[in-house]
C-alpha cells in the first residue's frame, strides 16, 4: 500500500530545531527521530513546545533554526504543500468535520472525483474509493453518510481515513482520545496499531500517559521548548515520564485525611434538564466537600450542572444554594446567591481570549467594581494582582490577552474569576481537561483550599485517576439520572465504572 | 488614544493639510463651519452606529429611519400643530420602539442583524413614501419657529449646534462605552457572547439596548437633518446614510465581528469621511466621483491598517529572535 514515490517506509529527522516568537522560545534545539512502523509518543506539558514541533512538521510554520531530515534529504523548512507531498497527514484535536458533506466527500476534500466536461462530482466514483479505506478502520458508518449526523470518535476514524487516503506514510495524532469515551478509546488505540503493523509511522502527543505507556515504541519528552530526554519502549512507565515532563517529583493530590463534612449548600431537587426530560435529579453537596460526579459522556452531567447554573432552562425542580432557592433561573440569580461555574470548553464558555487577563477575571466582578457605574480601573488591576499570586498565573504582564497563556493558566484565570466573590459552591466541568500536569496539582491545590474554607464542591470528570484522588464522596450518573453515591473508602475504578454503565 | 486612532489623527491632518495647501479656501470660516456642520449631522447616526457594530451586530435601517422620523417629525409639527418639543419626544420614542423591535427580534426570534435590519431599511423607507403619498415633506414659507431653529440649526460664535450636540454625545458616547460597566458589558458580548453569558451577563438585554441606543440617537439625528434641510424627499432622504455610518466606524477601528472599536476612532472616521466630500468640492474633483474617492480611501486605510499590524508583528519577531542568539533566554520560555 505504501507506493509512495519518495520510497516505501518515512525516514524522518528533526534537527536542533529552534522557533522563536516575540516574549516565547517556543522551541530550542528540539531533535527528533521517527521511522515507519513504530509509534513515537510526544508528550511534555502545555507550552513544552509540542504543538509548535508539531507545526513545523505540517509545514504551518518555518523554524528559525535547525534541518528537516526527510528520506536522506536535507532542507530548512517544509511547506503545507511538501508535507503532504513526503506523505504527513495530521488527525488534529479539534476535529474539521464539514457537517454539511456525505463521509466520501470530506474524505476526499479537495480531491473530488469528477466526470465530464464541467467537472460535475462523480459521487458515485468518490464512495468506491473511500469505501475500502472505512473498512480497513472497522468504521461503522458508510461513505454515503451524512458526516454532520457522525459521533465524536467517528469524525476522528474519518480525519484518519481522510490520512489514510492520501497515501500518508506519517501520521501526528494530537490529543486523539482527550473527547472520547472509553471504549472509542480502545478501539482508536487498535486502528492505531494496526496502522502501525502496516508500515504507518505514528506521532502520539497525549497528556494520557496510560495511554502512552499501552501504545508508544518510544517516547520523546519535551520540557520548556528542549528535548527533556527520550525513553526506550522497556523504560517507559508513568512515574518516569512525569519526573522528565516537570523535572521534579510530583506530590499527589491522594490520601489526605476524611474530612466532616458541614451543611448542605447544594441541593437539587427532581431537577429535570432538557436533555433527559423524564429524569428528575436528587443531590445534595455539603460545604467542604468536593463531590465528583462521574460517567460516560453524555450521561447528562453537563446538562445539570448549566440547568443549575442557568445557562441552559432547567424544565422543572428545585436547585437550592445555600438555603437560597433559585427561582428565576438566570445565570445572574445563581451567581449572586454564591453559585459559581468553571466551563468545560473554557475557549468556548470560561474566557474572552481577547481580552486582558485582568479584564477577564474582573467580567462578573464589575457590579462590586463599579462606582456609579464606571468601572474603577485600580480595584480592577488590584483583583487581578491579587489572582496572579494566589494561583501562580504565569505571565509577563497581566494586561496581556489570554489567548497568550498556555492552557493550565487560562484555567487559572478561570478560577480568578470566581474565586474574587467568595462563591458558597463550585462546580468544576472536566477541570484539568488539556492542561498540563504541573497546573493540574496547582488546580487540585485550589479546589482543596476552597473545600477547606468550607466551599461546597462538584466536580465533573471523565477522568477515572482524578475522581477517585480528589473526591471526598462520587456520585454517578448514567443515563440522566444518579446511578449511586460512593463514599471514600469505596472508591474504586471498577465500583465506579459498574455503576456508569448500569 | 490608541495607536489606530493616533494613525487616523495623523491621516485626517495630513489630508486637510493637502487640501489647505492646494485651495486655502479650506480654512475660511464659512466653509470650516459648514463642514463642521455636517460633521454634527453625519457623526450622530455614525456614533448610534457603533454602539451595534460593536456587539457584533449591523444596523441597515438608519437612512430609512432617518426619512420616516424626518417627515412624521415636520408633519406633526406643519399639519397637526404639534408642539416641537412633543413632536421630538414622540420621534425620540419612536426610535426606542423601532429599537426595542429590532433588539427583540435578533436576540428572541434569533434572527441575523443583517436580515431584521435590512427589512427595516425596506419597511421605513415604504411607510415613509406612503405617509407622504410619495410628496415631499416641508415647513412653508411663512413657518417658523424661533427656538428649535436656534436649538438645532443655530450657531453660537459661528460654531454649528449640530457639531455642539455631536460633540456632546460624543462625550457621554466614550464615557459610556470606555468607562462604565455597560460598555464593558458590550465589549464582551461582541468578542464572546457565550462567555459573557456565563460570566452572569445578561447578553440579550445588553445587545437589546445597542439598538435602542443606535435608533433614539439616530432619531435625534432624523430631527436635526429635517430642520438642515428643512423639506423631505421620502424616497431620497437619507438615502446610504447607514452605509455611510458603518464606513465611519470601520474607518475608526471597528470590527464587522464586534468587540473592538474606540469612540474617538469613529469620531475621527467622520471627520475624515467628511473633509473627503470637502475635497472632492474644492479641488474640482466631479461630484459624481465623490462615492469613488470615499471608497478608494477608506480601502487605502484599511491596507495601511493591515500591513502595519504584520510589519509590527515582524519586527517584534526578529526583536525575539535577536535576544535569544545574543545569550540565551532574554525571552522567557513557554507559554505558547
Amino acid at each position: 500500500m505504501l507506493d509512495h514515490p519518495g520510497g516505501g517506509r518515512i525516514d524522518l529527522a528533526l534537527r536542533g530545531i529552534t522557533k522563536v516568537y516575540p516574549g516565547v522560545v517556543a522551541l530550542k534545539d528540539v531533535s527528533l527521530d521517527i521511522h515507519g512502523g513504530e509509534v513515537v509518543g510526544v508528550i511534555g506539558e502545555n507550552g513544552a513546545g509540542k504543538s509548535t514541533l508539531m507545526k513545523v512538521l505540517g509545514g504551518a510554520i518555518a523554524p528559525d533554526g535547525g534541518r528537516i531530515e526527510i528520506d536522506g534529504h536535507s532542507r530548512a523548512a517544509l511547506t503545507p504543500a511538501a508535507a503532504a507531498a513526503h506523505g504527513i497527514a495530521f488527525v488534529h484535536q479539534e476535529l474539521n468535520t464539514f457537517g454539511n458533506l456525505d463521509v466520501a466527500g470530506n474524505v476526499l476534500l479537495g480531491r473530488e472525483r469528477t466526470r465530464g466536461p464541467f467537472r460535475t462530482l462523480d459521487r458515485r466514483a468518490m464512495a468506491d474509493e473511500v469505501r475500502p479505506i472505512l473498512t480497513r478502520l472497522g468504521a461503522r458508518f458508510a461513505a454515503e453518510d451524512s458526516a454532520g449526523r457522525l459521533t465524536l470518535a467517528d469524525q476522528q476514524l474519518l480525519e484518519i481515513a481522510r490520512a489514510l487516503s492520501m497515501r500518508t506514510r506519517l501520521v501526528i495524532f494530537d490529543e486523539p482520545t482527550s473527547s472520547l469515551t472509553l471504549g472509542e478509546t480502545r478501539r482508536l488505540l487498535t486502528v492505531i496499531r494496526q496502522l502501525r503493523d502496516e508500515g504507518v509511522a505514528i506521532l502520539f502527543i497525549s497528556h494520557r500517559l496510560a495511554e502512552v505507556e499501552e501504545i508508544a515504541d518510544r517516547v520523546t519528552v519535551l520540557r520548556d521548548g528542549r528535548n527533556a530526554g527520550d525513553l526506550a519502549r522497556d523504560e517507559i512507565d508513568k512515574d518516569r515520564m512525569v519526573r522528565m515532563m516537570i523535572g521534579r517529583d510530583l506530590t499527589r493530590g491522594r490520601g489526605h485525611a476524611p474530612r466532616t463534612a458541614g451543611a448542605p449548600l447544594l441541593e437539587l431537587q427532581g431537577v429535570r434538564t432538557a436533555a433527559f426530560p423524564d429524569v428528575p435529579v436528587d443531590l445534595t453537596v455539603r460545604g467542604g466537600e468536593i463531590l465528583g460526579l462521574a460517567g460516560l459522556v453524555g450521561a447528562g452531567r453537563t446538562d445539570l450542572a448549566l440547568a443549575c447554573f442557568g445557562v441552559e432552562p432547567r424544565i422543572g425542580g428545585e436547585v437550592t444554594v445555600a438555603g437560597r432557592p433559585l427561582a428565576s433561573g438566570s445565570v445572574a440569580e445563581a451567581i449572586e446567591a454564591g453559585l459559581c461555574l468553571v466551563p468545560e470548553d473554557r475557549k468556548a464558555h470560561g474566557l474572552v481570549l481577547d481580552f486582558a487577563i485582568t479584564q477577564n477575571i474582573a467580567l462578573p466582578n464589575l457590579a462590586r467594581l463599579a462606582r456609579r457605574g464606571a468601572v474603577d480601573r485600580r480595584a480592577e488591576t488590584a483583583l487581578a494582582e491579587d489572582a496572579r499570586t494566589r494561583l501562580s498565573i504565569k505571565t509577563a504582564a497581566l494586561g496581556r490577552a489570554v489567548a497568550e497563556l498556555s492552557g493550565g493558566n487560562q484555567q487559572k484565570v478561570v478560577l480568578a474569576k470566581w474565586l474574587a466573590m467568595d462563591p458558597r459552591v463550585v462546580i468544576f466541568d472536566e477541570p484539568t481537561r488539556g492542561i498540563d500536569v504541573g497546573a493540574k496539582a496547582e488546580v487540585y491545590a485550589a479546589m482543596r483550599r476552597l473545600a477547606d474554607a468550607g466551599v461546597a464542591i462538584l466536580m465533573i470528570s471523565s477522568d477515572m485517576e482524578e475522581v477517585i484522588g480528589v473526591s471526598d464522596r462520587v456520585a454517578v450518573m448514567a443515563r440522566g439520572r444518579i446511578a449511586g453515591v460512593l463514599e471514600r473508602d469505596a472508591l474504586e475504578e471498577e465500583a465506579i465504572l459498574r455503576l456508569a454503565v448500569a | 488614544m490608541h495607536k489606530k486612532d493616533l494613525g487616523l489623527l495623523a491621516l485626517v491632518l495630513v489630508v486637510g493639510a493637502v487640501v489647505a495647501a492646494i485651495n486655502p479656501r479650506f480654512l475660511s470660516p464659512i466653509n470650516l463651519a459648514n463642514t463642521a456642520n455636517l460633521i454634527g449631522l453625519f457623526g450622530l447616526f455614525s456614533i448610534a452606529e457603533a454602539f451595534v457594530i460593536v456587539t457584533g451586530g449591523i444596523e441597515l435601517s438608519v437612512g430609512s429611519v432617518i426619512a420616516l422620523l424626518g417627515v412624521i417629525f415636520v408633519d406633526l409639527i406643519v399639519t397637526h400643530d404639534v408642539p416641537w418639543p412633543i413632536a421630538l419626544a414622540i420621534c425620540l420614542v419612536l426610535g426606542a420602539v423601532f429599537g426595542l423591535i429590532h433588539g427583540w427580534l435578533v436576540t428572541r426570534l434569533k434572527l441575523q442583524p443583517f436580515v431584521v435590519t435590512l427589512c427595516g431599511l425596506l419597511i421605513y423607507r415604504g411607510v415613509a413614501r406612503f405617509y407622504t403619498a410619495d410628496g415631499t415633506a416641508g415647513f412653508g414659507f411663512g413657518d417658523s419657529f424661533p427656538m428649535l431653529e436656534w436649538l438645532v440649526s443655530g450657531r453660537t460664535g459661528g460654531v454649528p449646534h449640530s457639531i455642539v450636540a455631536f460633540g456632546v454625545i460624543a462625550v457621554i458616547s466614550w464615557y459610556v462605552l470606555h468607562r462604565t460597566v455597560f460598555g464593558r458589558h458590550l465589549f464582551a458580548v461582541g468578542k464572546n457572547e457565550e462567555a459573557a453569558r456565563y460570566a452572569g451577563i445578561d447578553t440579550r438585554r445588553v445587545i437589546v439596548a445597542a439598538y435602542v441606543i443606535c435608533l433614539v440617537l439616530t432619531a435625534l439625528s432624523a430631527v436635526f437633518f429635517a430642520m438642515y434641510t428643512r423639506s423631505i424627499q421620502p424616497s431620497s432622504h437619507g438615502n446610504f446614510y447607514e452605509l455611510y455610518g458603518i464606513a465611519a466606524a470601520v474607518l475608526g477601528g471597528f470590527s464587522l465581528r464586534g468587540g473592538e472599536g474606540s469612540i474617538v476612532g469613529v469620531c475621527l472616521g467622520v471627520v475624515l469621511l467628511q473633509m473627503l466630500q470637502n475635497l472632492v468640492n474644492l479641488l474640482g474633483i466631479p461630484s459624481s466621483l465623490n462615492f469613488a474617492v470615499m471608497g478608494s480611501v477608506i480601502l487605502i486605510g484599511v491596507i495601511a491598517d493591515s500591513q502595519f499590524a504584520r510589519y509590527r508583528a515582524a519586527k517584534r519577531q526578529a526583536l525575539a529572535l535577536a535576544a535569544l542568539e545574543r545569550g540565551g533566554d532574554a525571552a522567557e520560555p513557554a507559554p505558547r
